[in-house]
């Protein structure tokens, strides 16, 4: 290439050293907005957040000046009287998820053990595979089945919904947990062999000690799944504004009742809606960061 | 000191219950798709693509609607949260490696990642649909789906390509620089480069999460009997059609209902399957 190119702007040959200068000068120009616009992208996700919250008050104030704090404690859902309390739905929430925690954690751990403590070696790759695609379905496939298979067995009650949350969030807590029992060291599982410890008690006195904060993480975050749950909730719980006490009875969460009844609502009925959409978004926010913070916690750990 | 007999007991005892539960877990999703594929191949045919979705217990009918519609949505919404993901991400791993800022936009990138999907869907029509106010932006229609959707893709691709970046080898990046490259072009010809496989593995995971996806569409864009591709209408989609015909009491329609989720599950598999394998040929590289 020659030294000295034309400036076509100005018709003027440059140096060597002026070229340079523009070259540089451009790059910065380029890195500079490059970094703006990363920047500026990067941002936005916190404003996401943020304008979630804003327009769900907003959506919701309607409601929330009518009702106050008395939404959070009202057992009544009445729509001709225009009157919501929202007392059932979270009642049915954490129902369903509590029920469906209880079944899923015991057998999402026994899983996560036998995948990495028990299960012959060319086996373990493939059924984690599995587990993993599973947890990637879509809840809506959940739905449809348990509403075709299990409902027809179990009615549309509280129970089938949990049933069904649990087989939902199985794979789930299943993938974490198995993540989660990689971390530990081979090392001190082979010590713990070393000194004559059983595979069952290098899983309870070596494993789980270990893990237990990232466990505990990836239970909330199933539990931060099974509470805002809709599609396959929504099919199986027979939406009964009622708290009848029982198991086997038809109820509500308060996701199930904003698909069921948002396409009917308008006025201060949908604003209940969005506030309970809002309410839901909280105890969720709730749960997902403490179940983060566990987690970052034995990341830190495992770095240490 | 308990004796060796009752700790071996113990120890059988216990490896016997996680061989239960592997299997007792196994098997509840084995049935799941032993049902979905049984019941869903039965009305698998041509006519699933090439006509439109029925009226109650007439003849014929397919899902044509919901699957272009589905398309469509799916496309946009990754269309448009594919590059403010990637270029966050790029933020996160390239810029703000250890600044506090990243801390935080991590942890609240997290928190959306797994957010209910039913609650983004509020947020989209709180925020530009909202009936009866004169500041409405938009009605239900296929874009603010599309919108929806792209809330939904942003967190995944974010994420992964965070990840996909930091696992780039900083010897690559200094090599880069002392050869005088600036900044940016080190972050786009040489980080993404090597990161490749991993950036598109995230935008192939963000596709398969939307594409299920169906709280969100039913405050946005509901459905539609028609075939329609206008995006200011209301657009027919896969996931609000089988929510719609799976309840009501149709032969016809539930089985389309079945038919349209064996579809969903067969596009998700195939998406995250080609995910995996784009990552796993990276890590033997």
């Amino acid at each position: 290439m020659a030294d000295v190119t034309l400036n076509a702007a100005t018709g003027k040959s440059l140096s060597i050293e002026e070229q340079r200068l523009s070259a540089i000068n451009s790059f910065r120009f380029a890195d500079r907005t490059f970094h703006n616009i990363t920047f500026a992208a990067a941002l936005f996700v916190l404003i996401l957040l943020g304008s979630i919250i804003v327009s769900l008050i907003v959506g919701a104030l309607p409601a929330i000046e009518k009702f106050g704090f008395g939404f959070l404690y009202s057992e009544r859902w009445s729509v001709n009287k225009e009157i919501f309390g929202a007392l059932s739905p979270i009642y049915g929430t954490v129902m369903t998820s509590l029920i469906a925690m209880l079944i899923a954690v015991p057998v999402s751990l026994g899983i996560a053990i036998f995948l990495t403590e028990l299960c012959p070696m060319p086996l373990r790759r493939p059924i984690g595979i599995a587990i993993e695609l599973l947890a990637g379905i879509p809840s809506i496939i959940y739905g449809i089945w348990g509403f075709f298979t299990l409902t027809p067995i179990f009615g549309q009650t509280l129970l089938t919904a949990s049933l069904i949350l649990a087989i939902m969030v199985l794979p789930f807590v299943t993938a974490i947990s198995r993540d989660v029992f990689l971390t530990v060291p081979q090392v001190l599982r082979e010590a713990a062999f070393g000194v004559g410890c059983m595979t069952w008690e290098v899983a309870r006195s070596i494993v789980l000690p270990y893990t237990r904060v990232g466990v505990v993480g990836g239970v909330m975050l199933g539990l931060g799944r099974a509470l805002g749950e809709t599609m396959a909730v929504t099919f199986v719980i027979g939406n009964a504004h009622t708290i009848a006490g029982s198991i086997f009875e038809p109820a509500t969460t308060i996701s199930a009742t904003i698909a069921n009844e948002f396409q009917e609502s308008d006025g201060i009925y949908r604003a209940a809606l969005l506030e309970l959409g809002l309410l839901l978004f909280v105890i969720t926010f709730i749960v997902l960061a403490v179940a983060r913070i566990m987690l970052l916690r034995l990341e830190r750990k495992a770095g240490a | 000191m308990r004796s060796y007999q009752a700790r071996r007991l113990t120890d059988q005892i216990m490896r016997g219950l996680c061989w239960a539960s592997a299997l007792f877990g196994l098997l509840w999703l084995a049935l799941i798709l032993i049902t979905l594929f049984w019941n869903g191949f039965a009305g698998l045919n041509l006519n699933v693509f090439t006509q439109d979705t029925p009226g109650p217990n007439t003849d014929g009918g397919g899902l044509r609607n919901a699957i272009v519609g589905s398309l469509i949505m799916t496309g946009l919404g990754v269309g448009i949260g594919t590059p403010i993901g990637i270029l966050a991400g790029t933020y996160m791993a390239e810029y703000g490696r250890y600044s506090r800022i990243t801390f935080y936009i991590r942890f609240v990138n997290d928190i959306l990642l797994s957010a209910p999907s039913i609650v983004i869907g509020l947020f989209i029509y709180a925020a530009l649909i909202t009936e009866g106010v004169e500041h409405r932006i938009v009605g239900y229609s296929a874009i603010a789906g599309a919108l929806a959707l792209a809330v939904i893709v942003i967190p995944v691709v974010v994420r992964t390509t965070e990840d996909m970046l930091l696992l780039v080898p900083n010897s690559l990046r200094e090599a880069a620089s002392a050869m005088g490259l600036p900044r940016s072009h080190v972050v786009m010809k040489v980080a993404y480069k090597a990161a490749r496989a991993g950036l598109i593995t995230g935008v192939l995971l963000g596709v398969a999460r939307a594409s299920g996806e169906t709280a969100p569409l039913l405050f946005t864009v509901q459905s539609n009997q028609f075939f329609s591709l206008d995006l200011t209408q209301q657009m027919a989609n896969l996931p609000v059609v089988i929510n719609n015909f799976a309840g009501k009491g149709y032969a016809n329609w539930q089985q389309l209902a079945w038919t349209g989720a064996l579809i969903i599950t067969l596009a998700v598999l195939t998406l995250s399957i080609t995910a995996r394998s784009l990552t796993a040929q990276r890590k033997q590289q």
